[in-house]
């Protein structure tokens, strides 16, 4: 394979690993708040990439996105108030169906609004066949944006978690909610305001993915389950490890395509979660030890 | 053996399905029997389900894909022509034992299919192996692991139905033939056929319904519950809770496929949408209805929506109406229906004892 098409391959894979890698985070930040997986997470991608391809039509990209970040995060908050705040210790089971049922409700209000039609946003800079070369590969601008609106957003994240009060604090509430709540942290609001975090880098992602990758009402589902192949692989809960297994898993998906024809590759990344799923349920980077204490 | 307590709902049941039929041949309303049939052959997905999810306690998205597997193996065996492989020595051997049937397509062109009856048995046994092989590290899994990786499995058959050439892509596989059942009996989506065809169904439903009754009421059944209230505390109590598992997942998956089957034929062929991801939602929404570990109510529940939706009752909002089903189910009566505050009362009186 000659370097060029090899840069090309990595840079695709790149782009969608990182993409995976924020559906990814999007799992843990509410899976370690709650212990809930919350399905439905493929759906604030959607929404937040329909969002503003609709507002962009009355405002600047910029506003538009803004906007549609907010709002999606605002659908978070109100989904987890409406729906899983007032639950008393709800079992999983019920957790799973009412996210499956939820991602649902999303997808046919999506419909119905947005209709079937596929739409994008504008590239951000130049158009479709702007290219930058890299080692003679030709590189969207779109696919740096992508890169380096999503390290932006993992390095945010892990400051935020690590620095800030209110980061801290939602990480006491994942560690045990109960000696937060006895610290005096409200760990309802926390829940919420993680809900909210979550579907608003769902909705950056959508945003600056849908001018290469095109946003369509039902595009939820296969990024969950991509995103919870990363989040398997990482091992559940850990934000980092994610990054490097959503780069991994996209690096790997787009090399696929030299073996097996285009229709199968959403099979290799499904074959590749339940294999691990089968065989280090902890993921590649967690301990078997700390598994065993875990309640999936 | 006297008519038991335990018996009357069946028999209810019977006297239901004969009722409906009589009244659609009185009342010239007999195109309702095509639904009802279809209904019937979703309701026997459901009850298979039932008893993997309500008694075994293990959820299961994955099985569109099993009933998908059941209707697309025999629908590929019963429709691709084999003439050009007419030498091959597999091939001789299995026209000489009967298996292959010579027919003319509508061309006049002579075509080498395999018919109905082994294209049914093939079918099931290859559901049975995948069951065996999925069920096996599935099942070892639990709560979000074990929904992510049924999922994963039913995404997987639904992108090979979609991807192969051989299972006829997004175009699926037409022109099954009949599947002649017993002489006199024939499993086809004919004018004629249509009570026949009804009965058939509905005799199949029954049928999977005694048989989980009795499995329920069985040995196997009170393990398969103490299983579902603790795994640990079953497996203390001397019951293998994996091979019980196993055995029930096999057994459910084998339903699916049946059902795949004679739909199939019933419909005389089948489309990757019946693999969908959605299809095993709507399973699994009809169920948690039903009250999941109620086989009577996950049958009245999926006979009714089933027949609502094929009736095109929900219109373009049908996926919508099962999410906002599943949903506020799980928010309001996680025990089913039937087992609202105001039904239960009633319901604890004469219905069976909750584990």
């Amino acid at each position: 394979m000659s370097l060029q098409l090899f840069t090309q391959y990595l840079f695709s894979g790149i782009t969608y690993g990182i993409l995976y890698a924020i559906v990814a985070i999007g799992f843990n930040i509410i899976y370690n708040t709650t212990g809930i997986i919350n399905f439905a997470q493929g759906e604030f991608v959607m929404l937040g990439g329909m969002c503003a391809i609709s507002l962009h039509e009355y405002m600047p990209l910029p506003a538009a996105i803004l906007l549609a970040v907010i709002i999606t995060g605002i659908i978070g908050g109100l989904i987890e108030i409406i729906f899983i705040r007032w639950l008393d210790s709800p079992s999983v089971l019920r957790m799973i169906i009412i996210t499956i049922g939820l991602s649902i409700l999303i997808r046919e209000a999506a419909l119905f609004v947005w209709g079937e039609s596929v739409r994008s946003l504008p590239y951000f800079n130049g158009d479709a066949v702007t290219s930058v070369q890299i080692f003679g590969a030709n590189i969207s601008p779109q696919v740096l944006w992508v890169i380096g609106v999503c390290s932006v957003i993992v390095v945010g994240l892990s400051l935020f978690f690590q620095f800030t009060y209110a980061g801290r604090e939602m990480r006491a509430c994942a560690a045990n909610r109960t000696a937060a709540t006895l610290c005096g942290i409200n760990t309802r609001s926390k829940i919420t305001w993680s809900f909210m975090l979550s579907a608003g880098i769902g909705a950056v992602a959508g945003c600056v993915m849908s001018p290469i990758t095109y946003t369509q009402y039902d595009i939820g589902p296969g990024l969950a389950i991509k995103g919870f192949t990363v989040v398997i692989l990482g091992g559940l809960g850990n934000s980092m490890a994610a990054v490097a297994a959503g780069l991994l898993l996209g690096i790997v998906e787009s090399f696929s395509i030299i073996v097996v024809p285009m229709a199968y590759q959403e099979v290799i990344s499904i074959a590749i979660l339940l294999i691990v799923l089968f065989v280090r349920p902890h993921g590649l980077f967690g301990s078997s030890e700390t598994a065993c204490l875990q309640d999936f | 053996m006297g008519i038991s307590k335990r018996n009357i709902p069946v028999l209810l049941l019977i006297a239901l399905v004969v009722i409906v039929q009589l009244i659609t041949a009185g009342t010239d309303t007999s195109f309702y029997l095509t639904q009802l049939t279809m209904t019937a052959y979703y309701s026997l997905v459901i009850i298979g389900l039932c008893l993997l999810m309500g008694y075994a306690g293990q959820l299961s998205l994955g099985h569109a894909g099993f009933f998908a597997i059941g209707g697309y193996v025999s629908a590929a065996l019963t429709t691709h022509n084999l003439i050009g492989l007419r030498h091959n020595q597999l091939i001789e051997l299995l026209n000489k034992t009967g298996l292959l049937s010579m027919g003319q397509d509508i061309y006049g062109e002579k075509i080498l299919t395999v018919i109905p009856w082994a294209a049914c048995l093939a079918a099931i046994l290859v559901t049975i192996i995948i069951a065996f092989a999925i069920g096996k590290p599935v099942l070892k899994l639990k709560g979000h692991y074990l929904a992510m990786a049924t999922l994963g499995f039913g995404i997987i058959i639904f992108r090979f139905a979609m991807a192969t050439e051989y299972f006829g892509e997004a175009d699926g596989i037409s022109g099954v033939p009949p599947f002649h059942l017993l002489p006199g009996l024939t499993v086809s989506g004919d004018f004629g056929a249509r009570i026949s065809n009804y009965y058939i169904a509905w005799g199949l439903v029954l049928l999977g319904m005694i048989l989980s009754l009795n499995l329920v009421n069985s040995r196997v059944g009170r393990a398969l519950r103490a299983i579902h209230g603790s795994e640990e505390a079953a497996a203390a109590m001397g019951i293998n809770a994996s091979r019980f598992k196993l055995y029930t997942f096999v057994i459910s998956a084998v339903f699916a496929a049946l059902a795949g089957v004679m739909l199939t034929h019933y419909n005389g062929g089948i489309g990757p949408s019946e693999a969908s991801v959605m299809k095993s939602v709507r399973y699994v929404a009809i169920i948690a209805i039903g009250g999941m570990s109620s086989l009577w109510g996950a049958l009245c529940m999926g006979v009714i929506l089933n027949f609502m939706s094929l009736r095109g009752m929900f219109g373009s909002y049908d996926g919508a109406v099962f999410g906002a089903i599943l949903v506020a189910m799980m928010l309001f009566a996680p025990d089913g229906i039937l087992r609202l505050p105001l039904l239960k009362k009633l319901w604890r009186k004469n219905g069976p004892a909750r584990n």
